[in-house]
């Protein structure tokens, strides 16, 4: 059996489920508070034409929920198939946010959503404003406890590792909750969606007033897409801000790698344009960057929020020099003392297995003690040499880029489309301006899953940071076995994007030639 | 009227008076049908759920962990479970 290909496989089938899922859960995040929004403008005015805009887009939230609702399932088939070693050692601290998560979106999302779209004749509208704002609140609650067992995996904290059980025991469930990569990563993720959504809403009003059907539904429509959007990018970029401080704090390769940084310095700068050399590898006197054109301090500002502070490149860190939590520069251990540290910890770990078995408690104490002595650098004692832990540079550096490109493209679209929704000119009446909206849906969709792949790929190949790399995480199950699942699931996944853009066409086009306010 | 029967009649008018709702509901169905019927039967087995207790699962990732060449970046071969007997 070819565990590589297991490896490899298994990454890439997880890789596609959680992006096929991550199409569907931002627009139901971000379009649950747009339609929020309407509901409440009717609820205080009392304007009818805003209950029919809130029905519009109510249903194509609908539409979209109903499709992609559960996909996230599949996920947990994969941690438990392809994922074995990894699902036992995380132990509760990945499976309580999963079951906490699981029983929020059961009872508000399905007690809320069904209010929302079979009550508007049998509850009060104060009721029904609830119903819609906390279907809002649990979608997001849902992805809250989704990116705490997501960010426990770049930043364990809260946890002790039980020798006896193999498994980590959560000894602190707010360390866990609320470490400030979770809240940063939830803020980062629910504002993008706000943007996400925005723009979706703004593509669909542009499409209807390129088409001169409903024009003043699409107007009221741009304009709080407008604001949301606007809201929701500006959000963004400083909870991305965040991210990078965390980012340099507890995981300084993956800025490295995002940067193509090789040889750090005080008062780094930032790369604004370049290729990468893929013949690049740590240690050796090859440019990182072709045709580099920088940004001077850029980095050193993005990652310490100080010019001339100094950021690790990927020898630097390999070597053993790296940041505090607090941004000063330290000398850390090697990446050659880690792998020995690993290596280390999970012989005696096998001690410690063996002394219980033949009931020898000395010898069991102090495979314990060296277990513990070593056991941050668990994982490294997988690798044979320190550049197995340097994560792919090429894909986190472009994915860093296109997901920067593309925001900064929403931010000037966002701020564009405020001043223009609320002007009576001809602009809103211009092809271009229509297009540039449409053109702008897939742009936002890829927008935000660069962000994911520069999450991901960065972090790699740690399934959990320093202590569990992805061949120690992964089943040994035959590579055909996952080749086939993985086919499986493409399949299914691209009939239910392909049946959601379907249905959800074809409900625009027939609702647009009615009145839709009406 | 009885609670609960007042909670059916809310889910089940609401049912009835759905448009676009229907396709929706093949199309919801069909995909819980191959994701637990199919999916999770057929070719996503809980790996570690073939053992009979926790300690039997703790010793397997154990073996599987700490057994020297497995996992290591360049090993090409490995033997979990498939080889591993409690």
């Amino acid at each position: 059996m070819d565990l590589l290909s297991t490896v490899d496989w298994s990454r890439a089938q997880f890789a596609l489920t959680a992006m096929y899922h991550w199409l569907f859960v931002p627009l139901t995040i971000g379009l649950s508070l747009i339609v929020a929004i309407m509901e409440t403008i009717y609820y205080r005015t009392g304007d009818e034409r805003w209950k029919g805009l809130t029905k519009f887009w109510m249903t194509l939230f609908g539409i979209n929920f109903a499709i992609g609702v559960a996909t996230g399932l599949i996920l947990e088939f994969e941690f438990g198939t392809n994922w074995s070693n990894y699902s036992w050692f995380v132990g509760d601290i990945f499976g309580a946010p999963l079951a906490i998560e699981g029983i929020f979106a059961f009872f508000l999302e399905a007690t809320f959503v069904a209010v929302m779209f079979f009550g508007w004749k049998k509850v009060s509208p104060g009721f029904h404003l609830a119903a819609t704002w906390l279907t809002a609140f649990g979608v997001a609650l849902s992805a809250w406890w989704i990116l705490v067992a997501n960010a426990w995996m770049q930043y364990p904290v809260g946890m002790e590792f039980d020798p006896d059980q193999m498994r980590n025991v959560m000894t602190d469930f707010s360390a866990v909750a609320l470490s400030p990569v979770a809240v940063n990563k939830f803020f980062h993720a629910v504002f993008s969606t706000w943007t996400l959504a925005g723009v979706f809403v703004a593509g669909v009003s542009a499409w209807m007033l390129w088409r001169k059907r409903n024009v003043e539904a699409s107007r009221l429509s741009l304009r709080i897409a407008s604001w949301v959007g606007l809201a929701g990018i500006f959000l963004t970029l400083w909870t991305g801000d965040g991210s990078a401080v965390n980012v340099a704090k507890v995981q300084p390769m993956k800025l490295a790698a995002m940067e193509g940084l090789y040889d750090g310095k005080v008062g780094q700068e930032l790369v604004g344009f370049g290729f990468v050399n893929t013949d690049k590898r740590p240690g050796d006197s090859l440019p990182a960057i072709k045709a580099e054109i920088s940004i001077p301090y850029g980095l050193s500002v993005l990652a310490n929020h100080d010019p001339h502070s100094f950021v690790p490149g990927i020898n630097d860190l390999i070597e053993g020099v790296s940041l505090t939590p607090q941004g000063d520069t330290v000398n850390t251990v090697s990446y050659a003392e880690r792998i020995r540290m690993g290596r280390t910890a999970r012989e005696a770990l096998a001690e410690y297995g063996q002394a219980r078995q033949a009931g020898d408690d000395a010898a069991a104490a102090a495979a314990l003690k060296t277990v513990r002595e070593n056991y941050r650098y668990f994982g490294y004692g997988y690798f044979d040499n320190p550049e197995d832990a340097v994560p792919p540079v090429a894909m986190t550096f472009y994915s860093f880029r296109v997901m920067v490109v593309t925001g900064g493209y929403l931010l000037l679209l966002f701020i564009a489309l405020v001043f223009i929704s609320y002007r009576k000119t001809s602009l809103l009446e211009r092809s271009w301006l229509h297009w540039l909206c449409i053109i702008s849906i897939p742009l936002v969709w890829i927008c935000s899953q660069a962000g994911w792949v520069l999450a991901e790929v960065g972090r790699q190949p740690w399934t959990i940071q320093d202590l569990l790399p992805v061949q120690a995480a992964v089943s040994a199950i035959p590579a055909d076995n996952v080749v086939l699942t993985f086919c499986l699931f493409a399949v299914l996944f691209t009939m239910l994007l392909a049946a959601e853009i379907s249905i959800m066409l074809r409900y625009i086009s027939r609702k647009s030639k009615t009145d839709i306010m009406a | 009227m009885n609670p609960l029967k007042k909670i059916y009649r809310f889910y089940s008018e609401g049912f009835r008076a759905m448009t676009v709702g229907r396709t929706l509901w093949l199309v919801i169905i069909v995909k819980l049908l191959l994701m637990f019927a199919v999916i999770r039967l057929l070719f996503m087995p809980d790996i570690l759920g073939r053992l009979d207790s926790d300690a039997e699962r703790a010793e397997a990732v154990r073996h599987s962990l700490t057994t020297p060449g497995k996992h290591d970046s360049t090993s090409k071969t490995s033997c979990i479970w498939i080889s591993y007997q409690p």
